[in-house]
C-alpha cells in the first residue's frame, strides 16, 4: 500500500510541475480522495489544463455540499474516502479465467437470456483474447457513422479531438453545482461516451454503448453527453440486459442531452447492476443525474427506462423544455425485489409556450423492495398552454414491499394544463386463480401480468430491446410470488 | 367421471361442506341449487383447486386420478373448467392472447401441438361468433371494463374455445338479461356431447329453461339433501326451498 502511496505523490508533484502528466506506471489508485486524486485522474489520460480546472473547481465545490438525504432510501452512510477513484482497465490474466471460475447462479441468468457465450465471457469480465463479433460490427458501424458525419467517441477521446465542443457543452446542461454527486462526477469521472449529431443529420442506427462494452471499462463515474444540432435525430441505448459483474459499489454518472431546434434524441436504458444477495448485502448504489435540454423550438426528447438491477437507484432522468413547442417525454419501469430500493422519477421544466410533456411510470415491488417515485412538473411563468399528463402506476406483488409516490407540480401559468393520475394494484390471489384455473403455470401468469402492467413503456423501447427487456423482467421476477 | 364422497371442507376454520356426495358421469348435465351459504360456490371452488379451501375428509376422483393432489392448472390441462360467478379483470392483458396463451398452455401440457397465430385467429372468430361476441372485446384486456354480460359471454367463449370435459358453470346465469341468458345457454349446449359433463350451479330454475339437465340436487347446509330430475327444479321453483329443508329435518 505504502509503495502505491509514494507513486501517486511522485505524480502528483510531477503534475505541479508540467501541469499535466503522460507518463504514469501505477495502475490503481489506493482509497480515497484528495485533490492529488483529481490530478492524478487527469494527469492519466492526458488531459489539457481546462480539464483538470474543470475538475478541480468542482472537487472544491463538492467538499462544501452535503450528501442529500431527503430520498426515500436507506443505507450506510457512504464513506467517500474508502473508495478508489482510478483502476485502469483489467488486463488479460487478471479476473476469472475462465466461464469454470463464474458464479454458476449469473451463468445461469445469462442462459435465460440467451446471451451468446463469448459476450458472457466478457460480462463476466474472464479476460477474451480474440475479436469476437460485435467489435467488428462496431468497426463497421464506425465507418458508416462517420460518412454521416457523426461523432461517437468516448469523452476521453473527445476532450483531445473535440476540445471546442466539449468545452462549450460539457457542465451546461447539469452544472458540477448541481447536485452532490453530479460534483463527484464533474471531480473523478472516469470515462463515458461523446455523441455529435450535426445539423440536418438522422443518425442512421441506434447508438449502443453495448458495442464499446469490450473497448472500453466505463467505471464508476461515468459522464455521457450528447448533443443533437438543429434539425437532427439520434436515438441511443444504454445499458444490457445481462447483470454485469462489478467491484464498484458506488457509482455516480451523469448524462447531459441537448437539443436544438427541430431536433430529437431518444434516449434508452436498460440498468441491471448487481441487486445484491438475498440478504441485501453488496449491490450497486446508483445516483445518477440525467438532464436533458430542449434548447430550440419544437426539440424533442424522450427517456425510456427500464432499472431492475441496483441495491440502491436514485435517479430523475429530467427535461428542460426550454424552445416554444418543445416536447419531453419519461417512460419507465423500475422494479424492486429482494431489498432493493428504487427513488426515481423525472422532472419537467416548462418553459417555453405550448411545450408537452409526458410522465408515464410504472413500480413494481416484490419481496421487501420499496418503490419510489417522485416526480417534479414546473410551469413557468411563460409557459402559455403548456401541458402535462402524468401517469404513475404501482404495482406490488406480495405483503412485504412498499410503493410510495411524491409528486410535486407547480404551476405558475393560468393558461397551462396538469393532470396527474395514480394508481397502486396488487396482483391478486383472485388474478392468479383465474390464470391458472385456464391451465397457466403461477409464473406465467405473474409475467403476464406485469408484462401487460408494462406495457405502455415497453412499446416505447426500440423493438429488440424490448424483447430483451420483457425476458429481463421475467428473469428478475422468477420466484417472486409464494 | 367425476366421484365425490363424504367431502368435507373446512373454509377459515368453519365446516362449510360436510359429507357431500356426488356421481357424475360422461354427458351427463347435472344442476345443484339450494339457499345461499349452502356450499354451492364453496364445492366449486374445491373442484377447481383454488387456495384457502381445507379438506378435512372424504375424496374427490376425476378420471381415475385423487383431483385433490393436482394443482389448478393440472386440474385445467385433465379438463375441468370453471366458469366464475364473478370473472377477474386483467388490465393490461389482451383478451386475444390471454386465450391463445391459454389454449396453447393446455394442449402443450397434454401434448399437443400448439396452435400458430394464423391457426388460432381462425379458431377463436369461430367460437367468437358462436357464442356472438363482439371481435372488439377480444381486442381488449381481459374482461377489463366489461359489462356483466360481457364478462359471462366471455367465459363461455373461454369454455368454447378450451372443450373442458368437465365444466363447472358458477351462477353463470346470474345478472343476465333474457337476451344474454339465450346467448350463453346455447353456448353451453354446443359443448353438450356424450364425452363432456356439467355441472350448473344455480338459484334460479330460469336457466334450466335454456339447459335442461339430466339431474338436478338441492344443496343445503354442506351436503345434498335431495336429488331428482329436472321435475325437481320445477318443483323448487313453486315451492321453494323450504319444504326440502322441512322434509330433510324429519
Amino acid at each position: 500500500m505504502s509503495a502505491k502511496q509514494e507513486t501517486v505523490e511522485d505524480l502528483v508533484k510531477a503534475g505541479y510541475e508540467y501541469g499535466f502528466v503522460s507518463e504514469v506506471k501505477s495502475d490503481t489508485l489506493p482509497p480515497g480522495l484528495n485533490e492529488d486524486t483529481i490530478r492524478f485522474i487527469s494527469g492519466k489520460k492526458n488531459e489539457p489544463g481546462w480539464m483538470l480546472d474543470y475538475r478541480l473547481k468542482a472537487f472544491e465545490y463538492w467538499k462544501q455540499m452535503k450528501e442529500p438525504d431527503w430520498a426515500h432510501l436507506r443505507y450506510d452512510p457512504i464513506d467517500f474516502q474508502d473508495i478508489s477513484y482510478f483502476s485502469a482497465p483489467k488486463k488479460a490474466g487478471e479476473g476469472p479465467q475462465s466461464l469454470d471460475e463464474v458464479d454458476p447462479e449469473l451463468l445461469a441468468t445469462y442462459e435465460k437470456l440467451g446471451i451468446p457465450l463469448e459476450e458472457q465471457k466478457a460480462l463476466a469480465g474472464v479476460a477474451v483474447d480474440a475479436v469476437f463479433d460485435s467489435v467488428s460490427v462496431a468497426t463497421t458501424f464506425r465507418k458508416q457513422l462517420a460518412d454521416a458525419g457523426v461523432i461517437f467517441c468516448s469523452i476521453s477521446e473527445a476532450v483531445h479531438d473535440y476540445p471546442e465542443l466539449i468545452q462549450k457543452y460539457l457542465g451546461s446542461v447539469v452544472p458540477h453545482t448541481d447536485n452532490f454527486f453530479a460534483a463527484l462526477n464533474a471531480a473523478v469521472f472516469s470515462d463515458g461516451t461523446f455523441v455529435y449529431i450535426p445539423e440536418g443529420v438522422r443518425c442512421p442506427m441506434e447508438l449502443s454503448t453495448y458495442f464499446r462494452i469490450n473497448e472500453a471499462k466505463t467505471g464508476q463515474f461515468e459522464r455521457t453527453l450528447i448533443v443533437a444540432e438543429k434539425d437532427s435525430q439520434v436515438s441511443y441505448l444504454e445499458g444490457c440486459t445481462a447483470p454485469m459483474r462489478d467491484e464498484n459499489q458506488l457509482h455516480a454518472a451523469v448524462v447531459e442531452l441537448i437539443a436544438m431546434e427541430d431536433a430529437k434524441i431518444k434516449y434508452s436504458t436498460v440498468q441491471n447492476w448487481y441487486p445484491g444477495d438475498e440478504n441485501g448485502v453488496g449491490g450497486i448504489y446508483n445516483f445518477v443525474t440525467k438532464r436533458g435540454d430542449c434548447r430550440g423550438d419544437r426539440a424533442h426528447i424522450s427517456w425510456t427506462q427500464v432499472e431492475t438491477g441496483s441495491a440502491i437507484t436514485w435517479k430523475y432522468p429530467s427535461c428542460i423544455l426550454q424552445g416554444d413547442d418543445a416536447v419531453g417525454e419519461f417512460y419507465s419501469v423500475a422494479v424492486t425485489r429482494g431489498y432493493q430500493q428504487a427513488d426515481t422519477g423525472t422532472k419537467m421544466y416548462h418553459i417555453g409556450k405550448n411545450t408537452r410533456s409526458t410522465i408515464v411510470s410504472k413500480g413494481i415491488s416484490a419481496a421487501h423492495g420499496q418503490n419510489a417515485y417522485r416526480g417534479l412538473v414546473r410551469m413557468g411563468t411563460k409557459a402559455e398552454n403548456a401541458r402535462n399528463h402524468t401517469q404513475c402506476d404501482s404495482l406490488l406483488i406480495g405483503d412485504q414491499c412498499g410503493a410510495h409516490t411524491f409528486p410535486y407540480i407547480e404551476v405558475r401559468n393560468p393558461t397551462a394544463k396538469v393532470e396527474h393520475e395514480a394508481t397502486t394494484s396488487k396482483i391478486s390471489e383472485d388474478q392468479l386463480f383465474y390464470c391458472r384455473q385456464r391451465g397457466l403455470k403461477e409464473e406465467d401468469a405473474v409475467s403476464m401480468i406485469v408484462n401487460g402492467f408494462c406495457k405502455e413503456v415497453f412499446n416505447e423501447l426500440p423493438m429488440e430491446f424490448a424483447v430483451e427487456a420483457r425476458k429481463l423482467l421475467n428473469v428478475t421476477l422468477e420466484g417472486a410470488v409464494g | 367421471m367425476l366421484s365425490i364422497k363424504n367431502l368435507h371442507v373446512n373454509v377459515d376454520g368453519k365446516e362449510i361442506l360436510k359429507g357431500l356426495n356426488l356421481e357424475i358421469g360422461k354427458g351427463e348435465v347435472h344442476a345443484i341449487m339450494g339457499p345461499n351459504g349452502s356450499g354451492k360456490s364453496t364445492l366449486s371452488y374445491v373442484l377447481s383447486g383454488r387456495d384457502g379451501y381445507e379438506v378435512t375428509q372424504g375424496e374427490v376422483i376425476f378420471e381415475g386420478r385423487n383431483l385433490l393432489e393436482m394443482a389448478p392448472e393440472e386440474r385445467a390441462w385433465a379438463g375441468i373448467f370453471l366458469a366464475m360467478q364473478y370473472p377477474v379483470e386483467l388490465p393490461g392483458i389482451n383478451n386475444m392472447s390471454f386465450l391463445r396463451e391459454s389454449l396453447n398452455a393446455i394442449r402443450k401440457a397434454r401434448g399437443e401441438e400448439e396452435l400458430d397465430a394464423v391457426a388460432f385467429m381462425k379458431l377463436i372468430r369461430e367460437k367468437a361468433a358462436s357464442v356472438k361476441l363482439d371481435d372488439k372485446l377480444l381486442k381488449r384486456s381481459v374482461n377489463a371494463g366489461f359489462s356483466g354480460g360481457e364478462k359471462k359471454r366471455n367465459e363461455i367463449l373461454q369454455m368454447a374455445l378450451l372443450e373442458p370435459r368437465l365444466a363447472i358453470l358458477d351462477e353463470t346465469d346470474s345478472g343476465l338479461d333474457i337476451d344474454a341468458l339465450r346467448i350463453v345457454s346455447e353456448g353451453v349446449n354446443l359443448l353438450r356431447n356424450p364425452e363432456h359433463a356439467i355441472i350448473m350451479i344455480t338459484h334460479y330454475q330460469r336457466l334450466l329453461d335454456y339447459i335442461q339437465p339430466d339431474f338436478v340436487h338441492v344443496l343445503a347446509d354442506g351436503r345434498i339433501i335431495r336429488s331428482g330430475g329436472k321435475d325437481l327444479a320445477l318443483e323448487l321453483e313453486d315451492k321453494g326451498y323450504g319444504w326440502v329443508l322441512e322434509e330433510n329435518a324429519a
